[in-house]
């Protein structure tokens, strides 16, 4: 897990996990929009906070329910962008 | 041929009389859909049907028939009764789409106290304010969302059970415990209470644009208008596969997710996992649905995936789709057309309704973008806006207004008679939404009449978003409006002035947006703040939201007479 992957697994862990025993079952391949621990709509939070992160634009048609559906995805999609 | 048939004629012949001897009721004998949903189709020899077919998100399957489902309410209900839970109590079920939350819910009903389902991703405040004002005695719930009702139960003085029902190991304390089902001694019989047609059943909150969230109550007799649309407008029969994709945190989860399906003996697939249009295609596909029931959010995104993918599984069983939650676009009727080969069908119905009441029917002429027609039963007009009489000019926009009487219309709002009193103008129940009626008898859905929010099938209430934008440390004033989304109808937009020493900034914006979301729900959070130095108001100081809203929608402005000097 590189150092972006880790900022972005946190991030998750601090702002979509209700459940503290939960926070070790997740990891950089776990699905986070398909099971629902992030939905949709919080998925625009979860962006924003990449866009500001990372000063980058995440286009609408990169910000995908299946783009952002794992850490390990979501860190792919950011350093395409980065470049 | 549809189970309806012929449209006019069935709207000309019905009334509702016929439904309760289509339906095997006969007037003064007990009505209660815990027991219509279960054990009375067991009586039909139909104990070793499947009900329901359930998926998780991490894949796991389970499978219940109609036998498992009644001996599982029971023993809902009979240990909801050993903890002294009595008719008319409210009972909250938070949790996820879990098999618990349907045998609970027969359960509840079974004994004759009031299910009170809540959207398991509501936050603490969106909790505490549907709790606090149905004074609700129990909550169901599962570990991962215990935590947040342990929160605020020291603010709720009549809550007197947590039931945590998938984990007993956990350090309880005072009010709380758990029961599991699987180590619950089973009830092979119980006797549901014998309640009437007005015996109060389910308990919805719902938004407005003034005031928190209302809880509009139903009553068992509101199966009649569930069983019939499900037969009717659903065309469900006994052998088709059925999903319906929403949430029953949300009413048409358990009008159309549990009790009309049910009603008929019909098997239900429930999947509990986020949305991937790959994923849903295979439900479709592996459970053999026939019907399905979804949202015109979830077409929106489907279809952003293209016809491709959809060709890729085979869905040769489905047969019959429909949509809910807000008007569809005749781009997505089209799709529906294209990529399965049959439209989506809409319906159109609300909280308050409790039942489809205008929808397009399967057989009839389909006009893309239309709401349809009434359902037979349901005697539907538009009225002026202004002078609320009746309009009968083709095209005219006015307000959608229902005839009392249908079996599934709310009989209260808990609570709150005064506002349920202003929901009923000139003898007709005022729906808030605007709409025209066409020469040949189809309505045309224009919007709100008020500033509630609808999105993804959801409708937001302003009030609720502004009070919890208060409580963020930086926020002085906040207005929220609904925002245009091609995605989701409308998103939800604010409008903050900041108190001295904050700044608007990237960490601040993000910040004001979770702490929305974690209080209240996803739905509610803000997709975008804008910053001002001060909000509009007029000069008794009350913050102008329609100047807000009409400002992002391009539209006009209109009186700002009574806006206040600079």
């Amino acid at each position: 897990m590189d150092e972006m992957e880790k900022t972005i697994l946190d991030y998750v862990i601090e702002e979509y996990i209700e459940d503290e025993d939960e926070d070790e079952e997740i990891g950089l391949d776990s699905p986070l929009i398909s099971s629902g621990i992030v939905d949709s709509f919080s998925m625009v939070s979860l962006k924003t906070f990449l866009e500001r992160k990372y000063k980058i634009s995440i286009p609408d048609d990169k910000a995908t329910p299946e783009a952002f559906d794992t850490v390990r995805k979501i860190g792919k999609v950011v350093r395409e962008i980065i470049g | 041929m549809s189970n309806m048939g012929d449209y006019e004629a069935a709207y000309r012949d019905f009334d509702w009389e016929q439904a309760k001897g289509m339906l095997g009721y006969k007037d003064g004998d007990p009505i209660n859909i815990g027991y219509y949903c279960s054990d009375r189709i067991c009586e039909q020899g139909k104990g070793d049907k499947l009900a329901l077919i359930w998926e998780g998100f991490k894949g796991e399957v389970k499978k219940y028939t109609f036998d498992e489902l009644r001996v599982n309410s029971n023993t809902y209900a009979a240990f909801l009764r050993s903890i002294g839970v009595e008719a008319g109590d409210r009972i909250c079920i938070f949790m996820d789409k879990i098999p618990d939350l349907y045998f609970s819910f027969l359960g509840i009903l079974k004994i004759g106290a009031i299910a009170q389902p809540l959207f398991s991703a509501f936050g603490e405040e969106a909790l505490f304010t549907r709790m606090e004002n149905a004074e609700s005695s129990v909550i169901l719930t599962t570990k991962k969302h215990f935590r947040k009702v342990r929160r605020i139960k020291d603010k709720l003085p009549a809550l007197k059970h947590i039931i945590v029902v998938d984990n007993d190991e956990l350090k309880f304390q005072e009010r709380e415990s758990a029961f599991i089902l699987e180590k619950a001694d089973k009830v092979e019989k119980f006797d549901s209470l014998s309640t009437e047609l007005e015996s109060p059943s389910v308990l919805h909150y719902t938004s407005g644009t003034t005031g928190q969230p209302k809880g509009a109550l139903h009553v068992h007799g509101s199966l009649l208008c569930q069983y019939m649309t499900s037969k009717w407008a659903l065309d469900l029969r006994d052998d088709d596969i059925y999903w319906c994709t929403a949430d029953p945190g949300w009413v048409t989860g358990t009008s159309y997710g549990i009790i009309g399906p049910w009603s008929l003996g019909v098997t239900q697939v429930v999947y509990d996992g986020g949305f991937s249009s790959a994923k849903w295609y295979r439900i479709l596909q592996d459970y053999k649905v026939s019907v399905w029931y979804t949202a015109p959010t979830a077409i929106r995104l489907l279809m952003k995936d293209g016809t491709e993918l959809v060709k890729q599984f085979d869905l040769k069983k489905l047969r019959h789709m429909c949509s809910v939650g807000e008007p569809l676009n005749p781009e997505g009727v089209l799709w529906g057309e294209k990529a399965f080969g049959m439209p989506f069908y809409d319906t159109y119905w609300q909280t308050e309704t409790g039942a489809i009441v205008i929808t397009n029917f399967p057989g009839m002429e389909i006009r893309r973008g239309s709401m349809g027609k009434p359902f037979p039963g349901i005697e539907a007009v538009v009225l002026d806006l202004e002078t609320h009489e009746v309009i009968t000019e083709p095209k005219k926009v006015g307000l959608i207004a229902l005839k009392p009487g249908w079996p599934s219309m709310m009989r209260e709002y808990w609570n709150n008679p005064e506002i349920y009193k202003s929901k009923f103008i000139n003898g007709w129940y005022i729906t808030g939404d605007r709409s025209s009626i066409d020469k040949d008898g189809y309505f045309w859905f224009v919007g709100r009449d008020d500033d509630v929010i609808n999105t993804g099938g959801h409708l937001v209430g302003p009030f609720e978003i502004e009070s919890a934008l208060l409580e963020h440390e930086s926020v002085a004033e906040a207005a929220a409006i609904g925002k245009p989304d091609p995605v989701n109808m409308e998103v939800v937009k604010v409008f903050v002035a900041l108190k001295p020493g904050f700044e608007p900034s990237d960490d601040l914006e993000l910040s004001i947006m979770n702490f929305v979301r974690k209080r209240l729900s996803p739905l509610a959070m803000p997709q975008e703040i804008e910053f001002m130095e001060k909000l509009p108001k007029t000069r008794s100081g009350k913050i102008m939201r329609r100047l807000l809203k009409a400002k992002e929608w391009g539209e006009e402005i209109g009186d700002t007479s009574t806006l206040e000097d600079d």
